[in-house]
């Protein structure tokens, strides 16, 4: 008796690990440059209060990440090959457009990153971008993806990073889990935007396709999608379990000390010097693991995802000749991205700035079309959304329009008002 | 040479009455492929509330101006079973190529113009792909029509004649009325069939596997990836599941099973006919990973004082091994393995001459409890084609080839 169900539970998490990858790596890879940058930017001005919309940010993440792996679960088809088939040959190139822009503006923020962190281990940008973007394109290029997946998880652990320096500054953890749980809200406009700026960095639009696609390589099937399911959800958990820990290391580093706005996610790693060589460094080390996580996945994410849209050989198992226009564009996102970064006078802030408003242009499509797309009877069978589901789905959908589109206004507003 | 016409171009234009006058634009045309696979039988006019059915020889001509009727008995729109509309079922759908043996998104269908009995008449000529349909279809209804034509003359056309496409429909009935087979995959190589199995989505998969005869099926289901073999197997009724298993060399169908639940190949194993199954049964009694699970147990072994004549009958009885055959084995009367010789050999000796002396010098077996990584190092190091494998008793069990190393080598 005993016996059996130990063995079922040891058949259950045998079955969890054969699945995890998918949605933790996605979670993951959200904190990016970027999303590092939107926390510290509001643990260094704001201190703990914002550490509130944590919760509600890991309600959103789940409601919208599993509704994806469902579909690429009971579908087997990726995102965009979904949009492709029901929606027709124009909306794909509209929705394709704005994500090779968007994504491609990603890319560039995250070879920033990389050159930022790396110059607090003083490597100069034109020795760590090119360097970095060659490691980049050979890893997908000459390697498979079940390689390739290993080093992802691998890059997950290093995450912990953020936590290890959070805990070596020793923060006010009182403080911290009351703000965590008590909403604060201060009709400051930078105070605001920060909260919006935390939401609206924490769902883009590549992983909604990403995610799919993930799900669909491994071969996830509705068999095995209870375990998925559970994978999306603690993935999404640790990506907000990160945030907090970075969101407190620069209340306590820089907050404490005197609130100030910092420029970039370098800046809050500077901060944490004089609080010991370790915090400062894993805190260096983190962000640049980040980045360069981000700068792997986004230009192959979205090379997968236009040629699949647009019906264009894919596969990094295909030859360069086989599949040119995908290799061309991924090529061209990392070549590009980080030819960007190294450019002297390049308005590289206007342009990350650039790319929130657009992220904010293409997520309610997205998201839309998510939603009706999981609401087709004939695609999704008994897997379509229950009412409730759609109840919180359009809910979430409403407050994410509503949220990225102010925060896009408020960039467009500061970068060109 | 007949006059081109696509689909973009199709949609949209005016249909005229016998007095000239416009009464809708055409929305949507179809065929019905168990009348003709490749005429478009319909045409659907929208105009006003409802659309109308136009059927082909109702009109007089067709150009890039308009088509003009020769018959005015139009009926109502009504949709029915038998109809593929271009527009609905086929435009922005994957189809098989089976020509260029890959999976494609239709983006445009090319139309040649015909005369026919006093009216034209719209054949499918082409299925296009690529950049230059894509072009027409975002310039389509925005640009006028002629200068789309001009506008993509610089790039390359990408298209697949319509006598390769191989529409996938994962619904039985519906494959039936709309007269779609999968012959012509049973025909391609089960290589080039798995790699497009693998591109498309598990219930087209299923569809497929479902219908090209079981001998195909295995031959394509062994060159799958393994957990794909597994999902597949799980989609399909058990019948014809087993049907598939049967077909398989005895190695891989094992390899296949031994990636279900339990419960699920043992349905598929009590389907089986006696004789596979009991083959099937033993491999996936060995262990994962060791020389009894890469093994085979299709092999020629006579006995050890056989002559060249009866190694040449054995091998005219045994004429579906001899496709992959390189090596012949001698075994005493307990089956206790005595001997390997090369297939090429017989060929140098008189008819009369003794197997045994034909046998290579040293004879290299396995234990079938033999740990994999062994058994890829004993083929590298005497650059071996295949290794017999033995049981405890010294008795010949199975035969393990070079296609099983590289497939081990291949999944690292």
């Amino acid at each position: 008796m005993a016996g059996a169900m130990l063995k079922r539970i040891r058949t259950q998490i045998a079955v969890f690990f054969a699945v995890i990858g998918p949605g933790f790596i996605t979670a993951m890879v959200d904190n990016d440059a970027g999303g590092i940058f939107t926390y510290s930017q509001a643990g260094a001005r704001f201190g703990y209060l914002p550490l509130w919309t944590l919760a509600p940010i890991a309600v959103l993440l789940v409601i919208t990440q599993e509704m994806n792996s469902r579909m690429g679960a009971v579908t087997g088809k990726g995102l965009s090959d979904l949009i492709r088939e029901e929606f027709g040959l124009r909306v794909t190139f509209l929705v394709m457009a704005l994500l090779v822009l968007t994504n491609f503006a990603n890319v560039m923020a995250n070879f920033a990153g990389i050159a930022s962190s790396l110059q607090l281990f003083a490597v100069p940008r034109w020795v760590s971008v090119p360097l970095c973007a060659a490691a980049v394109w050979l890893l997908v290029v000459k390697g498979t993806y079940h390689s390739v997946e290993k080093i992802f998880l691998g890059a997950c652990v290093v995450y912990a990073a953020y936590i290890v320096s959070a805990l070596l500054i020793e923060p006010d953890w009182r403080e911290a889990a009351l703000s965590s749980v008590q909403p604060v809200l201060m009709l400051d406009p930078a105070y605001i935007a920060i909260l919006i700026g935390m939401v609206g960095t924490s769902i883009a639009p590549w992983m909604q396709f990403y995610l799919q696609a993930a799900v669909v390589e491994k071969g996830i099937s509705e068999r095995e999608y209870a375990e998925s399911r559970i994978e999306v959800i603690v993935g999404c958990i640790a990506m907000v379990v990160i945030a907090f820990f970075i969101v407190v290391a620069c209340a306590r580093a820089i907050w404490t000390t005197g609130p100030r706005d910092i420029r970039e996610a370098a800046d809050a790693a500077q901060a944490l010097r004089p609080f010991g060589k370790y915090a400062y460094l894993l805190f260096s080390a983190g962000l640049f693991n980040a980045s360069m996580f981000a700068a792997s996945i986004l230009p192959l994410s979205t090379a997968y995802s236009v040629c699949e849209g647009l019906g264009f050989e894919t596969g990094v198992n295909k030859r360069f000749r086989e599949a040119p226009i995908f290799y061309w564009l991924y090529t061209l996102l990392i070549v590009l991205g980080a030819g960007v970064v190294l450019m002297p006078g390049f308005p590289l802030v206007r342009m990350i700035l650039l790319s929130q408003v657009l992220n904010g242009v293409l997520l309610p499509l997205v998201l839309i079309f998510m939603v009706m797309l999981v609401n087709k009877k004939e695609l999704m069978g008994e897997w379509t959304n229950a009412r409730w589901q759609n109840f919180i789905a359009w809910t979430s959908v409403v407050v994410m329009i509503g949220l990225t589109l102010a925060l896009a206004g408020i960039t467009a507003r500061d970068a060109w008002g | 040479m007949a006059e081109l016409l696509y689909f973009t171009e199709l949609v949209g234009l005016g249909v005229h009455d016998l007095k000239g006058r416009r009464i809708g634009r055409l929305a949507d045309a179809a065929l019905v492929p168990l009348i003709d696979s490749g005429r478009i039988d319909r045409y659907l006019v929208g105009g006003g509330w409802a659309w109308l059915t136009v059927r082909h020889e109702q009109v007089r001509s067709i150009s890039l101006d308009g088509i003009h009727l020769r018959d005015e008995h139009l009926t109502p729109y009504h949709d029915d079973e038998y109809m593929l509309r271009i527009a609905r079922d086929l435009l922005d759908q994957q189809i098989i190529d089976v020509d260029g043996r890959k999976v494609v998104r239709v983006n445009d269908v090319t139309f040649e113009i015909h005369r026919e009995n006093g009216c034209e008449v719209l054949r499918v000529l082409e299925v296009d792909v690529g950049i230059r349909s894509i072009f027409r279809r975002l310039s389509q209804g925005v640009l006028p029509r002629r200068w789309i034509r001009r506008l993509q003359r610089p790039v390359a056309p990408n298209s697949i004649r319509w006598e390769h496409c191989n529409i996938v429909e994962p619904d039985p009935r519906r494959r039936l009325r709309l007269n779609i087979s999968y012959r012509m995959l049973e025909e391609m190589h089960p290589a080039d069939l798995a790699d497009i199995v693998e591109e498309l989505a598990p219930e087209e998969r299923g569809a497929i596997f479902e219908t090209i005869d079981s001998e195909a099926a295995a031959d394509a289901l062994s060159e799958v990836d393994p957990k794909m073999q597994a999902s597949i197997l799980e989609s399909l009724e058990t019948g014809k599941a087993a049907e598939i298993v049967e077909e398989m060399a005895p190695d891989e169908a094992a390899d296949a099973l031994a990636e279900l639940e339990e419960a699920t190949s043992e349905e598929i194993l009590e389907e089986m006919d006696v004789e596979p199954k009991a083959e099937v049964r033993e491999l996936l009694e060995f262990e994962q990973d060791t020389a009894g699970s890469l093994m085979n147990t299709e092999y020629i072994a006579l006995h050890e004082n056989a002559t060249v004549a009866d190694a040449m009958d054995a091998l005219k009885g045994n004429q579906d091994l001899l496709e992959n055959l390189s090596t012949l084995f001698l075994i005493d009367q307990d089956g206790v393995l005595k001997g390997a010789v090369p297939l090429g050999r017989l060929f140098a000796v008189p008819a009369a001459a003794r197997l045994r002396e034909l046998a290579a010098g040293t004879l290299l077996h396995v234990p079938a409890g033999e740990k994999q990584n062994r058994v890829v190092e004993t083929f590298d190091k005497y650059n071996l084609l295949n290794l017999p494998v033995t049981d405890e008793e010294g008795r010949l069990a199975g035969v393990i080839t070079a296609d099983d190393i590289i497939s081990v080598l291949r999944q690292r």
